[in-house]
């Protein structure tokens, strides 16, 4: 018999966690003993379905049917050795796997026409005005109901796409490359805020900043950049991190960021001079435009995580503003659904809850990598959003440790003493603990054609946790 | 009415001007409220919302605008101090920062200097817990009952293999390292390491040998089931008595269970043998065996103490049943009994400890030709309804039919004294015995909770004309919070009769009811 253990905990002073009755941790901490009382609840609420699944999950794992431990460590492992690299920008019919004239992306899992939300028809119908494939917008809500249009997931298509998402074929495309494993991520250009088309506007000026974007923007970029050389984005994440953004509501440093390391770049090109101011000035006044760099930068660290057999690691989360869809690495193709949740969000100036649309984008996928929400304690600036102060905020991170893998080994929180960011999301801790993965996220007008009304925190649907944690009980643990 | 106020070079985050902007727009009276930064963005917004005006024409990004709507003036003036009092509102200090871990995991590797996990949520949950505890190499006290007889086999099994400690399920008692866990009481340390079965059991053995002289070096709760089931085989009772073995500290070892299955038995009188130090067994419930070598047995949880300290001290231990000498105790019962009316014939037990219970039954049982309980040995004397007494009864309030919905009555003593008032009009009692255990986990006075029920049993006796007698025990030490002189003080005012220990309380009934059937 082995009692060595028993022998040390006799000569040691006692260091107790307590789980359930207070009053015992009460009575110890009296003592002067060191005691810390979890916050229990039982597993996914007591809901008995879920009581069963985690029974023979357990069972599974004891008899070694799956090892989930195992598979989830070697899924976390990619996710922290990815290294995403911007290496150019390239027009999405030409560099998008299966991009075509009649194909429109969009964010989320997978939707049809009819049951699309206000600002995703705002955004469809933008988009084929802006393919020539409409000229107004009735015509366009004919074509797009008419079956010749295809409409697919951006996730389908090695893609990621803020809000509606939508990404059609002549767009220009960052183009993000995960260089230790190969596999690439593409993402439209940010269109700056208010009336934009990611938030289902689609008037004649939206339709004109896409053009100068994708004629102008783009070109002078795609130059500066190949001048620059390939930007290893996840030097440029920590850094972010380090300044005050969390890499979903936040990207101001983020944004400067990339301003100063393209300016000395964009300034050698041979461009007219109100063309290169154009390109500065769309940059400056849109501190979002960092996010449509971090987001592929997302997309392609977690894909490598993708199709890990017996693991329970969430590697896709999107929203299309009807439903909110979670992909598990164990079991990659399958999208687990449910409704699409409401934001409690601070509104811009003029707009209140009333107007906001349904949880929308795949902005997502920076929580899904440890970023955005999950790394709230690294933006005192935004606490506002989690209840007021810094203290808030580092609990808000705090409670993402409890469904998270691992801490990320580069990006870093300087207020909680440079831990890593809880990175790698176990649909397992999900349904157990009843923590659902906090979101940040912008808020769109529920009308197609406003744009943006707000922003704020969401809480994604349980259903589409417990619906993935069945089907990966019934696949691993039979 | 509006209200548009420009203030230049005045930065703010917008996300806490939004805050403020709702805040404001709550207020009765007030229509629409913009507290923004003059972004062309939002000046096209408050545009839009007919709130603009020439005061804004020199708005640039870095200036504030604070842009108001209301029916009448006044409200206007308060809307405008409350944005003024929110703009220069000093942080506070988050009233609920203080984190807590919403899981087993999470604090587990948030604390890797922990070495003991105290479980007590549902049973049906705990295994799963306890599991993790065990796999993250901590060693576990669990508390929870309804945990199964498969789960138990399962966690020791995994214990065992890890070398950890686990006990439990269902124990509600251990001193580890001088510090008492769960319901437990503050007693000496020293040299006596005692393993048990049972909580209360270890409570009473710790609390006396404290109360003798003598100290405790650990106590360890092994669960019900672990001697009695042959498949659990006496796994954590055996580690821990190999631990003790090994322990500089421990001199003597006291084991206290219901009587184990036979092979068990073997395993633990070997284990006690190979341990070479003194050894004291007391199996409830059963008559003492004559001493093998270092071995001795012991009939009753006052002499598991008692020969538990003489043996750890060297010394020879006492023989007679009762502190108090024989002059004494003849006094007590002939006060005690010279009242009681003819008509009394029968014994009640309103117990809140399984094994105070279970040790009271026994030293009675024989003398009083069968008591009623909720779990006889001979099932003739079952209660058809546990709720209800009949004859000579003893129920454990402690029992898992009585507790449905409410605490137990250690926690909770309402269920024993509403069971003693139910039968307060019962003129055929003579006798009443209750335990009272104190200590950590117990209700802060169950002394002063249970006396005015003895009163009032007692007044009901002497308006019948009657007289009833009330004997006690208190399982304790003056060092718990609770305080043993101060609870004896309280029930001896009462009028009960508080004897030295549960043994000695059984004792005495015993030979008041010889008294009384002998008249």
């Amino acid at each position: 018999m082995k009692t060595d253990r028993i022998s040390a905990l006799f000569g040691q002073d006692l260091n107790v966690i307590n789980i359930g009755l207070e009053n015992f941790a009460e009575n110890l901490a009296k003592l002067g003993t060191p005691v810390t009382q979890v916050e229990w609840k039982p597993p996914a609420g007591g809901n008995r379905k879920m009581v069963g699944l985690f029974a023979r999950l357990d069972e599974a794992e004891a008899t070694g049917k799956v090892d989930r431990d195992t598979a989830n460590q070697e899924a976390v492992t990619r996710i922290l050795k990815g290294k995403p690299t911007l290496i150019g920008i390239g027009i999405a019919k030409d560099v998008v796997p299966g991009m075509h004239k009649k194909l429109i992306m969009h964010a989320g899992p997978p939707i049809k026409w009819k049951d699309m939300a206000g600002p995703l028809r705002g955004a469809v119908i933008g988009g084929l005005i802006y393919e020539g494939l409409a000229k107004t917008p009735a015509e366009a809500e004919k074509l797009a109901a008419s079956g010749e249009i295809t409409f697919d997931p951006c996730h389908h298509h090695n893609s990621v796409g803020p809000m509606a998402g939508v990404t059609t074929a002549s767009m220009p495309v960052w183009i993000m490359e995960n260089t230790t494993y190969g596999n690439r991520a593409y993402c439209t250009l940010n269109e700056g805020l208010g009336k934009v088309l990611r938030y289902g506007a689609n008037s004649e000026e939206v339709i004109e900043r896409l053009r100068w974007m994708e004629k102008e923007l783009a070109p002078i970029l795609k130059k500066a950049l190949e001048l620059h050389g390939p930007l290893d984005m996840k030097n440029l994440i920590a850094q972010v991190l380090q300044m005050g953004d969390e890499g979903h509501n936040r990207n101001r440093a983020g944004t400067s960021l990339l301003i100063r390391e393209l300016a000395p770049y964009l300034v050698m090109l041979d461009e007219e001079k109100e063309k290169l101011a154009g390109v500065f000035r769309f940059m400056h006044e849109n501190d979002h435009f960092f996010l449509n760099l971090t987001m592929p930068a997302a997309k392609c660290t977690v894909d490598a995580a993708a199709g890990i057999e017996g693991s329970s690691l969430i590697y896709t989360m999107a929203r299309n503003g009807t439903e909110f869809g979670i992909r598990l690495a164990g079991m990659p193709d399958r999208w687990f659904t449910g409704p699409a949740s409401e934001v409690d969000g601070l509104y811009l100036p003029g707009y209140s809850a009333d107007d906001a649309a349904r949880d929308i984008g795949d902005s997502v996928i920076t929580e899904t990598s440890g970023i955005g929400g999950f790394a709230m304690a690294a933006a005192p600036a935004i606490v506002k959003f989690v209840g007021g102060t810094p203290q808030d905020a580092l609990n808000f991170t705090r409670r993402m440790y409890e469904i998270t893998l691992t801490e990320n080994d580069t990006y870093q929180i300087p207020a909680m003493d440079f831990r890593g960011t809880p990175t790698g999301i176990d649909v397992v801790k999900v349904v157990e603990t009843g923590v659902l993965p906090a979101i940040n996220t912008g808020i769109a007008h529920k009308d197609p054609g406003v744009g943006m009304v707000g922003a704020g925190l969401v809480k994604p649907p349980e259903k589409a946790f417990q619906d993935a944690f069945e089907a990966y009980v019934e696949k691993y643990a039979g | 009415m509006k209200r548009i106020i420009l203030r230049k070079d005045s930065y703010y985050d917008s996300v806490f001007l939004m805050l403020i902007s709702t805040e404001v727009k709550k207020m009765e009276g007030v229509t629409e409220a913009v507290v923004a930064m003059g972004t062309e963005m939002n000046l096209e917004l408050i545009g839009d919302m007919g709130m603009g005006g020439s005061e804004l024409d020199a708005a640039g990004p870095n200036d504030l605008i604070i842009a108001l709507k209301a029916e009448k003036k006044a409200i206007l003036d308060e809307a405008e101090s409350a944005v003024e009092e929110l703009l220069s509102k000093k942080a506070q200090q988050g009233s609920d920062a203080a984190y807590r871990h919403t899981s087993t995991a999470a604090a587990l590797e948030a604390l890797p200097e922990s070495n003991l996990v105290v479980v007590s949520v549902p049973g049906e949950h705990a295994p799963r817990e306890v599991r993790k505890a065990l796999r993250a190499d901590k060693h576990v006290m669990l508390f929870s009952d309804n945990v199964s007889l498969e789960e138990e086999i399962k966690l020791k099994a995994l214990a065992r293999e890890r070398g950890l400690l686990l006990m439990g399920p269902d124990c509600g008692t251990a001193i580890i390292n001088g510090k008492p866990i769960c319901f437990a009481n503050v007693v000496n340390t020293g040299g006596i390491g005692v393993v048990s079965a049972s909580g209360t059991g270890l409570q009473e053995v710790t609390s006396l040998i404290s109360r003798m002289g003598g100290g405790i070096s650990q106590g360890i709760g092994t669960g019900g089931r672990d001697l009695k089931s042959e498949k659990v085989g006496g796994s954590t009772t055996l580690m821990a008595i190999e631990a003790l073995a090994k322990d500089p500290e421990t001199v003597a070892i006291a084991v206290v269970s219901k009587p184990p299955a036979a092979s068990v038995a073997e395993k633990v009188v070997a284990a006690l043998g190979k341990a070479g130090k003194p050894a004291v067994v007391h199996l409830i419930g059963m008559e003492k065996r004559p001493t093998r070598g270092n071995l001795h047995y012991a009939g009753n949880l006052e002499e598991t103490a008692r020969m538990a300290v003489s043996l750890a001290a060297g010394k020879p231990c006492r023989t007679q049943v009762f502190d108090a000498d024989e002059k004494e105790i003849e006094a007590i019962l002939e006060r005690e009994t010279n009242a009681i009316g003819s008509r009394q014939k029968y014994l009640r037990g309103y117990f809140t400890g399984g094994t105070l219970t279970d040790e009271a039954v026994f030293v009675l049982n024989e003398t009083l030709g069968g008591i009623y309980s909720f779990d006889p040995a001979d099932p003739a004397f079952k209660l058809s309804d546990p709720h209800v007494s009949r004859k000579h009864t003893i129920v454990d309030l402690g029992e898992d039919v009585f507790t449905v919905g409410r605490p137990h009555p250690m926690i909770d003593p309402s269920t024993r004294t509403d069971r003693m008032k139910q039968e307060i009009d019962d003129g055929e009692i003579a006798l009443v015995m209750i335990d009272c255990v104190i200590g950590y986990g117990s209700h802060p006075d169950p002394a002063g909770a249970v006396a005015p029920a003895i009163r009032a049993m007692k007044s009901a006796a002497e308006k019948r004309g009657a007289y009833l007698t009330v004997v006690a025990s208190i399982t304790g030490t003056d060092g718990d919070f609770q305080n043993f002189a101060a609870q004896k003080r309280t029930l001896e005012e009462a009028g009960a009769v508080v004897m030295p220990s549960n043994y000695q309380a059984a004792e005495l009934a015993k030979h008041i009811m010889i008294r009384l059937n002998s008249r």
